[in-house]
């Protein structure tokens, strides 16, 4: 029996609580990408950069917070330090709609132009959050580190196995499912909500009703930036923050909006946590997992790793080809290719 | 100003720049910027040939680049003998597995009718039996590889062959690895077969970085043989100590310009052959048949032409001509560093390339080689100077100075990016737009 829960413990640590956190954070950098393609009807491949811009501007207001000795212990400071972030990202993106995307917009260019703009926005972006904070690796995280240390847990339960929760996890879920929760909402209940679906099925149609389409737009760009900087400041909480890693989670993130079905909010989230599990299970070692579920008697050999850890983001590049090329439409059903 | 002039004129200016670059800073500089600016313009004119001639998008461009570079290591490299005595039996039992299964299932799709569907999971299920025999058979052969005195060797190393054989097999290596995604990829919609192609590429790039038995992964494989002499033994050779009293240079500096200008004479030669090709290939009636699948598939496949077919081989060429300038690229390096490639600078700068040059011409893809590799090199000294005299004002030693100094490396990915913007707002059709000529 003690068995059985040191492999439950086990897991929970090593494979559920991780897969989580990184779940919520993939499905909140998904959400952004496909609300930006169900209403202008791209890939933004800016994305990622959208996100460290947010995280950026964070940092260096939880870095001018702490030299003036303000803070909310035992929270990160970086959460008194969002709104900023959200606030300037939020003007990032407009501007780039206004000075960039609005002019092929109006001359109702192809997707694929949009997309090679988006690079363009890319580069720029990437070339600003660099010259912000530049390109070192950060750890911003200045709250109390756990909620609960393995070796607390141990003393507590008696267990031989250990259950360490970051409070930066507590964070990322508790704000991800307020921020789901809040989206939905929005999109189900509010005027505008629903607007914007209209909008996303069927653009003539919206137009002749009367909708205002630079208001939708307009809206989608501040859902989308709110969504990455806090998607960005999250996996900032829980890693650590470098421009280089960030430009990595684009793949990721186009990869959970994608699997989900483009431009399906419900989508992405799922999208999000099968990239994020498939991640983490596939290159986790189960050997001690399976000394446990033995009962021990028998030890096997190996480390019985699927994937070394190094090919951790090739599996979500893996899972994004097999997905397009078996069913384009993600499990969930939504744009065709 | 007619087409020609402004070619003529817009190669003069580069070539103005480059010189100024060799007159300011140094020849050897200016030489090292030329290199790079040619291999970038074959690299382009890969990425032209699919998005210029065909409208294929191609995010894919580091990953067969890659492979061009991983050619060299396989043809160049001297021969691990131990590794090769250690693996061979495992080696041959994978390829007559991997060759049995993939002639099964081309005779059995040949043989009998099947559904695409059905044909698909056939391929998955083929592909599959492969990649699990390989493992299970070849797992105890890596471990035995990479445990061959790893900090030297720890891979299967090369045939040993002479360097220059590469810039063949690189682009053949990358013309398989191009038929097998374009097979699978393409008749996707444009953005996915974009965001597929970059994740393809970024499997490639993560397989060379962790299989360390065939390119020593992050270890990197150095002192690759060069095809033109190497400067120390120019040194000690009498008549290239000569030459330099000649030409009334010190030995040591012009023997690396004089390298350097073998390597560009080399490239010049690859460039121009290519030009050639690819320019009679697009005036060709050929060519006119690729430009009228792009502009209009319904029309040209009404005309009983195979859209599918066409697209595929396009793909084909175009990555075997990337692979061209990743074999060329690791060949002037003398050096192969998986962890070096990066799809802002391996692809979405190529691109930035063809679309400065202009998307369906060839001369435009090599004048955006030229062009953007070079402000992406001089954009950090041209940064670092500006910076300096607008931040004069305020003071030597204020933080915001340092800081912005400091970072005035990343202004380029700034430069690069508006460069893009602007490019497609105000004159989408590139420096050198692409000629749609009458039909003589």
């Amino acid at each position: 029996m003690e068995d059985l829960l040191n492999a439950a413990v086990l897991a929970a640590n090593y494979i559920v609580i991780p897969a989580t956190v990184y779940g919520c954070q993939l499905a909140l950098g998904a959400l952004g990408v496909t609300l930006i393609y169900s209403v202008l009807r791209f890939s933004n491949f800016a994305h990622g950069e959208t996100m460290a811009f947010g995280t950026a501007v964070t940092i260096l207001v939880t870095l001018s917070l702490q030299g003036i000795g303000v803070g909310i212990f035992p929270l990160p400071t970086a959460l008194l330090a969002l709104p900023v972030g959200i606030l300037a990202t939020i003007g990032l993106t407009l501007a780039t709609d206004r000075w960039v995307y609005r002019f092929y917009r109006r001359k109702r260019s192809e997707p694929i132009i949009f997309l090679i703009v988006s690079i363009g926005v890319m580069f720029v972006m990437s070339g600003l959050v660099r010259f912000l904070v530049g390109t070192d690796d950060r750890v911003f995280d200045d709250g109390m580190r756990f909620l609960i240390t393995a070796r607390d847990f141990k003393e507590l339960t008696g267990l031989g196995e250990g259950l360490a929760i970051r409070t930066s996890q507590l964070i990322t879920l508790t704000t991800a499912l307020t921020c789901v929760g809040l989206l939905f909402w929005f999109l189900e209940h509010t005027k505008t909500g629903k607007m914007m679906r209209a909008f996303s099925d069927n653009e003539d149609l919206a137009l002749l009703s009367g909708i205002d389409p630079e208001k939708i737009v307009r809206i989608a760009w501040i859902t989308a930036a709110c969504l990455a900087t806090l998607a960005g400041t999250l996996y900032g909480l829980d890693k650590s923050f470098k421009p280089f890693v960030f430009q990595q989670l684009l793949l990721p993130i186009f990869a959970a909006a994608i699997v989900g079905g483009f431009g399906n909010p419900l989508g992405a989230i799922a999208g999000g946590f099968l990239i994020a599990f498939s991640e983490v299970a596939l290159t986790y070692p189960y050997k001690r997992l399976i000394t446990y579920l033995a009962q021990s008697s028998w030890e096997p050999e190996g480390l019985l790793q699927l994937m070394s850890t190094d090919y951790k983001y090739a599996v979500s590049f893996l899972i994004l080809v097999m997905v397009l090329l078996v069913r384009p439409t993600g499990i969930l059903g939504g744009a065709k290719a | 100003m007619n087409y020609l002039h402004s070619r003529t004129l817009l190669f003069s200016v580069t070539a103005l720049l480059l010189m100024t670059v060799g007159f300011v800073q140094s020849w050897n500089v200016a030489l090292t910027i030329l290199n790079l600016c040619l291999i970038s313009a074959v690299m382009a004119l890969g990425v032209n040939i699919q998005w210029g001639y065909a409208g294929l998008v191609n995010f894919g461009a580091m990953g067969f680049a890659a492979l061009g570079g991983l050619a060299v290591v396989l043809i160049a490299a001297a021969p691990v003998e131990e590794a090769w005595r250690a693996s061979s039996t495992q080696i041959m039992f994978c390829s007559v597995v991997t060759i049995a299964a993939a002639s099964a299932y081309f005779v059995v799709t040949r043989l009998f009718v099947f559904t695409l569907a059905s044909k698909k999971a056939l391929a998955f299920f083929t592909i599959g039996i492969v990649v699990v025999s390989s493992i299970t058979l070849m797992g105890p052969a890596i471990r035995k590889i990479e445990s061959i005195d790893p900090s030297l060797y720890g891979y299967l190393g090369g045939l040993g062959l002479p360097v220059l054989l590469s810039w063949i097999a690189g682009p053949m290596l990358a013309a398989g690895a191009g038929w097998l995604i374009g097979k699978v990829a393409l008749g996707l919609r444009l953005d996915y077969l974009a965001i597929a192609t970059l994740g393809i590429s970024e499997i490639v790039v993560t397989l060379l970085k962790n299989e360390d038995w065939l390119s020593r992964g992050v270890k990197n494989v150095v002192g690759l043989p060069r095809p033109v002499p190497f400067e120390i033994d120019l040194q000690r050779a009498e008549w290239f100590q000569h030459l330099a009293e000649i030409v009334s240079q010190p030995v040591d500096s012009f023997s690396s310009i004089f390298v350097k200008l073998c390597f560009a004479g080399l490239f010049v030669v690859v460039l121009a052959l290519l030009m050639w090709l690819t320019e009679s290939a697009l005036h060709s009636p050929w060519g006119r048949m690729i430009r009228a699948v792009r502009d209009n598939e319904v029309a040209a496949s009404a005309m009983g032409k195979d859209i599918k077919k066409v697209h595929l081989r396009i793909f084909v060429l175009g990555s075997a001509v990337i692979g061209l300038a990743g074999a060329m690229l690791v060949t002037l390096d003398g050096q192969f560093t998986p962890g070096a490639y990066q799809p802002l600078r391996f692809t979405f700068l190529v691109w930035i390339m063809v679309i400065l040059g202009g998307s369906g011409n060839n001369w435009g893809s090599v004048l955006g080689g030229f062009f953007v590799w070079f402000f992406w090199v001089e954009a950090e000294p041209l940064g670092a100077w500006l910076i300096d005299i607008l931040t004069l004002g305020i003071g030597e030693e204020s933080a915001l100075r340092q800081h912005l100094i400091h970072n005035a490396a990343q202004m380029r990915l700034i430069v690069m990016g508006l460069l893009l913007l602007f490019v497609m707002r105000f004159m989408p059709l590139g420096l050198l737009p692409e000629k749609i000529g009458k039909v003589s």
